[in-house]
């Protein structure tokens, strides 16, 4: 999942307006940014669709790490693909946003300064060719799992941008699969490189989905606007219950000993992830956190004098023309 | 003239081209997630993209051509710098995003050039690779003319920045119109262009681009060469194919 721990607002809004505005979502009308929303709404939204954007943008760094490292100019062809297609997302996501009326450079800043989050899994590093062939499989294949219910959402421009986002997020978590499937069957270096990729990403993997449902403050609110489709544990079993048996398949070991098949519930068992982990690492203390937005932030400030530049000339061009009609 | 010696030219000229898109793709990659503004992420991975599929064709078509059984990828990741035959130009360092847009104009300008005269190819094979390139490269250089036109017609600063580029660039451009041995044979049976024919309308069309974009062509008729024969890289090759082929040399025979 790739906004997590979303606080929703409270809401003070009228409240004839308000249950007329519920009913429309309980009709499973979609919400359009010129109909009225409470503020509450409109500023979960923007937070979440803001932190699934933001993931995107900043997802593009682990990738990019093995763009220049790729073994082969087919795969390195794919990675680079991947990691258009992901700016891409980000790119939507920020559109849906601006609908919401906050500007795609006011979130930037907001993501430079901290203030806004992305996923955690963006704050582990890759380490090894086949953590990309891992994160294709199992981070995309994560974010799947949350989008697929979220094509469902009110909000009519994030329903549509997950529409368009989950088709080629398939993709990559089917080439990521091929990917370190290649490395499952190749030789013993190779095996010892998927079964590291896949040890150190999974815990990680299952924090995507964010904490316990026990620990997991305000998804009531969000359940009832439908920004939120299904509960973190939800997704997470699901998430355990499609995976296991393609690590199987992989011949790779399992990577939580506590992975086990409980016939009573029809669900696979897993260990939970070490939540004090996940806590450090939303906090900025993950493995990643400072290196990913020192690049973004150098992004940005290195870029500064390009987006001047260009705006300058925009500016010129259209002041010529009006000179000349 | 021997079958054999002629295949080892037309495989020269092929590398010439293969080198240039796998380097220069190469090159435009290690932008990824680092560029001033999410639309410029975006096309310098769909550049990228491009020159590295191009890449496929023309170095799979070299390996064919040379009848060793080498694939492209043994070509790209298992050659070392002195059998590389690309413009030294596509290798220079990316350093700031002017310096990039500007080796990847003057580079376009001169790949539309030659993808054109190709397209007439005597060989079919050479013909169809230009055929379906040249529309790819047709908007590199429609967008990368634009960005140095708007970089260089902007701000006094990316003015500055865009004209030092151009001088740091300029004597890598001439090597392109230099011509060989492997060349005349090109000619001779009517596979490709004499580089120096492309020179003229090169000249119009960068000069036009950098005209409008208030840019000014240094004062010089030097060029660096040794690239695109092999005799002498720059330094940076080097270090650039330590990283593109270490997983294929650190694992040699693996398949991935
Ligand atoms: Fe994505
Ligand atoms: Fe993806």
């Amino acid at each position: 999942m790739y906004a997590q721990m979303v606080q929703s607002e409270a809401t003070k809004d009228d409240p004839e307006k308000l249950a007329a505005f519920q009913a429309r979502i309980d009709r499973d009308e979609k919400i359009e940014p010129k109909d009225w929303m409470p503020e509450g709404y409109r500023k979960t939204l923007i937070r979440q669709i803001g932190q699934h954007a933001h993931s995107e943008i900043v997802g593009q760094l682990p990738e990019g790490n093995w763009i220049t490292r790729a073994p082969t100019l087919e795969r390195k062809a794919i990675l680079l693909a991947k990691v258009q297609d992901e700016a891409g997302h980000g790119l939507y996501l920020y559109c849906a946003t601006e609908t919401l009326g906050v500007s795609r450079d006011e979130l930037t800043e907001m993501l430079l300064d901290g203030r806004m989050k992305y996923s955690s899994i963006f704050n582990y590093p890759t380490l090894n060719w086949a953590d990309i062939g891992a994160v294709g499989w199992l981070v995309d294949g994560a974010a799947i799992i949350n989008q697929v219910p979220l094509q469902r959402t009110s909000f009519g421009p994030y329903s549509r941008a997950m529409i368009r986002v989950c088709k080629e997020e398939s993709f990559h978590a089917r080439q990521g699969f091929d990917a370190i499937r290649k490395m499952a069957e190749g030789t013993p270096e190779q095996k010892k490189m998927a079964q590291n990729a896949v040890d150190r990403l999974w815990f990680p993997a299952l924090m995507m989905f964010g904490p316990s449902d026990k620990d997991s403050t305000h998804s009531a609110q969000s359940m009832a606007w439908k920004i939120k489709m299904n509960t973190n544990d939800e997704l997470r079993q699901k998430f355990v219950d499609q995976t296991v048996p393609q690590i199987e398949f992989l011949g790779l070991d399992l990577p939580d000993d506590g992975i086990k098949w409980n016939e009573e519930r029809g669900h696979y068992d897993y260990s939970d992830p070490d939540w004090s982990e996940f806590f450090d690492v939303i906090k900025g203390n993950g493995p990643c956190n400072v290196d990913r937005l020192a690049a973004r932030n150098k992004a940005w400030k290195d870029g500064a004098w390009v987006r001047d530049g260009l705006l300058a000339h925009a500016r010129k061009k259209a002041a010529a023309k009006v000179a000349a009609e | 003239m021997s079958a054999a010696t002629s295949n080892e030219a037309f495989t020269q000229f092929l590398l010439r081209m293969g080198d240039n898109t796998l380097i220069l793709g190469h090159r435009v990659s290690e932008w990824c997630g680092h560029s001033p503004v999410l639309e410029e992420d975006i096309a310098l991975a769909n550049t990228a993209l491009d020159l590295i599929g191009q890449t496929q064709m023309w170095l799979g078509l070299a390996g064919e051509i040379e009848g060793k059984g080498q694939t492209a990828d043994n070509l790209a990741f298992l050659r070392d710098v002195w059998d590389f035959r690309n413009l030294l130009l596509v290798e220079m360092p990316n350093g700031d995003f002017g310096q990039t847009l500007m080796r990847q104009f003057l580079f376009d300008a001169w790949h539309s050039i030659q993808l054109g005269r190709l397209m007439s190819s005597s060989d079919e094979r050479v013909a169809a690779i230009a055929e379906k390139t040249s529309k790819e490269v047709a908007y590199h250089l429609e967008r990368s003319a634009d960005t140095v036109v708007g970089l260089g017609d902007g701000t006094e600063e990316s003015h500055a920045r865009m004209q030092d580029a151009l001088d740091y660039l300029w004597p890598y451009v001439g090597e392109m119109f230099q011509s060989d041995a492997v060349d005349a044979e090109m000619v001779a049976k009517g596979i490709a262009p004499d580089p120096a024919s492309l020179r003229e309308e090169y000249d119009a069309l960068v000069g036009r681009i950098l005209a409008t974009a208030t840019l000014t062509i240094p004062d010089t008729a030097f060029g660096h060469k040794g690239g695109r024969t092999g005799a002498m890289h720059t330094e940076h090759l080097g270090h650039l194919l330590t990283q593109m082929q270490w997983l294929q040399r650190a694992y040699p025979g693996s398949e991935w």
